[in-house]
């Protein structure tokens, strides 16, 4: 009797508290303007609802990928290093460490779109056109086989797309598969059937950081299929420099930097400086380029672009120099920094 | 050595070799007996003869040097850099439920972003009577809560899917941390906004973003938001951290810390979830035949032993041992954890150090005198749906091994009569 009068009386306090007498009465905030919901809302939904009017097409797509994404996804969309592979992996979802992709995995387009024009290109989210994201996306289309190349992706065309994986998703079923056979009082004796015995053990593995940040000993197993052989490294000498061989290695590795740079006659400041004559040159001397406060600091400390400092700026660009603005994770073998130093030694001013 | 290797600042492995060196040469904890007088009860010291720091040395303090191995620490080739990465709460050595702010992991998708309070705006718009513009200043205006709440990422323990990967808490379960979060119920801010014009809430959802490059976009189904989400402005009686969120995040209790949106921007009611790309391509478990599950959102209970474990060896010998560790759930509050030290055959039941709290880590204890026999220890949250926390075997014959979030199995450290614990897994 008194348990129901409190729960009478606990609901006619939670009814004032959250009813309609408060509702809509604190008069805070202001009411938003068109243009300000025009320029935050941009999602779009599986159904389309969103979806600006523009058009483009893998062909187009190609080359602003190469220049806005490649970077970290790859020339042909196949992923750098640990950077997501948007390419390939059709039919690997039931296979062990299965490929998941735009083409493999994703099951709606627009989730694409939404994605790429909002928080993409990385580290310069949201500077894409509604026509350069369409041709954008229609390039990863086309790189995961579902397009043709004359395939012309807009607002009208969007929904001729088959993802392969649309129906490959289910709602949340751990109440019915899992809730109901892992509840109930459990074992508290004799609950294996014959003794415990350790089946595998985290130090065969070692992967774990050292307390000390230091690097772990091995390339851990996860990532096993990730690891080549690295080629035998170039002596880094004056000849080397010079050996054609390595210039048209550099000249592969130099892929990674032409999102931001370029080098050699009829070069343009990009979103990274020109690279022509940069060996042996003084650090932030390239006219009209903007450079970061860190970079300029340690100009002012004397830095010189010789090939010790290029190379171990281009290992690990944010190690090197804490705040710079090359987005960048580094090169990691040796092999790419012999053969990137020698490209960029072979384009004196 | 810099001052702050002083103390307790050995690399993991040096400790070990101490906690092995402890453990082969233990006294019994009843017959210690000093032979000498100790000269740091005998001698005056230093600190107990002249002056200590004067008040303002530290306007804002953090933790004395000696503490200075307790921090968040990353695992770096899980990503390929760290403005798009996650590191770990060192809850190896923290003890109580209270995570502080300072070493709670941090997970960001474009970097932890500097947003002063005055450029901050909120937004909600969409299904809704009168979009609306608020300002910082407009948030502190509302009538506010309090609640306790763990934040669980959806990967924590991912990387133990396949087998025992990594040695220690840390690493294997420490991408959560539980505050105590100041804020406004998000419902109340959807009323402001005027809630008729989405007419049917039922089957209405919120879509949520945050300010920084990312967006981290995410749909939130009506009824979880006007249930009990949070737009937070204060966490442990302070202001959100830079990294977890400054000035405002929004907390989703009970449910994965992915759609704990930081720096949350907008809200927009809509008629369905916008499938962004945070709950497609990531976010989705997916199964041994290949389909995958989506919108798993509410994390289920889940426990660890904190200590002892690989980071926090045995380092005392045989005698009075505390075992002890953190159990949580999404789903409700813990009622009952259960410690096995022979990997699962017998159990005992730990004691709760406050009965547990809705959504929210509960600490437990089991007190033992250890003879230095090798244990396979483990532990077993229950909680108030009656949900007992699963092995990694029962976990595997439901989904397979492909999956990478919700893993929420039991887990083993081998503790060896040296006293050194090992990440394991059992038969």
């Amino acid at each position: 009797m008194s348990k129901f009068l409190k729960s009478t009386a606990l609901v006619t306090a939670l009814s004032l508290i959250a009813g309609p007498v408060f509702a809509n009465n604190f008069g805070l905030g202001r009411a938003a303007l068109p243009e300000e919901i025009a320029a935050w809302d941009g999602d779009i939904s599986p159904d389309g609802t969103g979806l600006p009017v523009g058009a483009g097409d893998a062909i187009d797509g190609e080359e602003i990928f190469a220049a806005q994404c490649a970077a970290c996804h790859g020339d042909f969309a196949e992923g750098i290093d640990n950077w997501p592979k948007l390419a390939g992996g059709a039919d690997t979802l039931d296979h062990e460490d299965p490929l998941k992709t735009v083409g493999s995995y994703w099951p709606y387009l627009s989730t694409a779109f939404d994605y790429i024009k909002r928080s993409m290109p990385y580290g310069n989210a949201g500077t894409l056109s509604d026509d350069e994201t369409y041709a954008i996306v229609a390039y990863i289309l086309y790189s995961n086989d579902l397009i043709d190349d004359d395939f012309v992706l807009s607002n009208e065309t969007f929904f001729d797309v088959d993802m392969p994986n649309a129906e490959g998703f289910i709602v949340d079923d751990r109440a019915e598969t899992e809730y109901a056979q892992w509840t109930g009082e459990p074992c508290m004796e004799n609950c294996k059937e014959s003794e415990v015995k350790v089946t595998m053990r985290a130090m065969v593995l070692d992967v774990t950081p050292e307390e000390e940040g230091a690097e772990p000993a091995v390339t851990p197993a996860v990532a096993e299929t990730e690891t080549e052989a690295v080629a035998e490294p170039e002596p880094v000498a004056e000849v080397a420099a010079i050996d054609p061989e390595l210039i048209k290695a550099g000249e592969k590795v130099f892929r990674k930097c032409k999102a931001c740079h370029q080098i050699g006659d009829g070069a343009k400041n990009r979103s990274g400086p020109i690279l022509t004559g940069v060996t042996g040159s003084v650090a932030g001397s390239v006219d009209g380029f903007k450079y970061s406060k860190a970079l300029m600091a340690m100009a002012e400390d004397g830095l010189v672009w010789d090939q010790e400092a290029l190379r171990a700026f281009l290992a690990k660009p944010k190690a090197f120099m804490k705040g710079t603005k090359m987005s960048f994770a580094g090169l990691k073998k040796d092999s790419d920094l012999d053969a990137i130093t020698a490209y960029l030694a072979s384009f004196p001013k | 050595m810099s001052d702050n290797e002083i103390g307790n600042g050995p690399s993991r492995r040096a400790f070990l070799r101490g906690a092995a060196a402890a453990g082969a040469g233990a006294l019994t904890a009843t017959g210690a007996q000093a032979a000498t007088p100790d000269p740091l009860v005998t001698e005056v010291q230093p600190w107990a003869q002249s002056f200590g720091d004067g008040v303002d040395e530290t306007p804002y303090g953090l933790p004395i040097r000696f503490e200075s191995d307790v921090v968040r620490r990353n695992v770096e080739w899980l990503t390929a850099d760290t403005v798009s990465s996650i590191n770990f709460t060192p809850i190896h050595a923290l003890d109580g439920t209270i995570t502080p702010q300072g070493c709670a992991f941090e997970r960001h998708h474009s970097g932890a972003i500097e947003l002063r309070k005055e450029d901050y705006r909120l937004m909600i718009n969409g299904l809704v009577d009168t979009p609306l513009v608020f300002s910082y200043a407009d948030l502190e205006r509302f009538p506010r809560e309090n609640h306790v709440y763990f934040c669980e990422c959806a990967a924590n323990t991912g990387m133990e899917w396949a087998g025992a990967q990594l040695n220690g808490a840390q690493f294997t379960h420490g991408m959560i941390h539980n505050m105590e979060y100041t804020g406004v119920p998000l419902r109340t801010l959807l009323e402001e906004a005027g809630l008729d014009t989405a007419g049917d809430l039922k089957d209405k959802w919120v879509f949520v973003e945050g300010a920084d490059a990312s967006s981290n976009g995410r749909s939130i189904p009506m009824e979880k938001a006007l249930d009990d989400c949070l737009i937070a402005f204060k966490a442990n009686g302070e202001a959100l951290r830079k990294e977890h969120g400054y000035p405002v995040r929004l907390v989703v209790p009970g449910w994965e810390g992915n759609m704990w949106v930081k720096w949350i921007r907008r809200i927009e009611v809509m008629d369905g979830p916008v499938e962004s790309r945070e709950e497609t391509s990531k976010y989705t478990d997916t199964l041994e035949d290949g389909t995958s599950r989506k919108w798993t959102w509410a994390m289920d209970a889940k426990s660890v032993v904190t200590s002892p474990s690989p980071q926090s060896p045995i380092t005392h010998g045989t005698g009075p041992l505390v075992i002890t560790g953190l159990a949580w759930s999404g789903r409700g509050a813990i009622t009952r954890v259960d410690v096995s030290k022979d990997g699962g055959m017998t159990w005992e039941t730990a004691r709760l150090a406050k009965p547990g709290e809705k959504m929210a880590l509960t600490r437990f204890y089991l007190d033992m005198d250890w003879d230095g026999s090798e244990m396979m220890l483990q532990s077993r949250a229950m909680d108030d749906t009656g949900y007992v926390q699963p092995t990694k075997a029962q976990l595997r014959e439901v989904r397979g091994l492909n999956s990478i979030y919700h893993n929420n199995c039991i887990q083993t450290w081998l503790v060896r009569s040296n006293g050194e614990a090992e990440n394991v897994e059992v038969s």
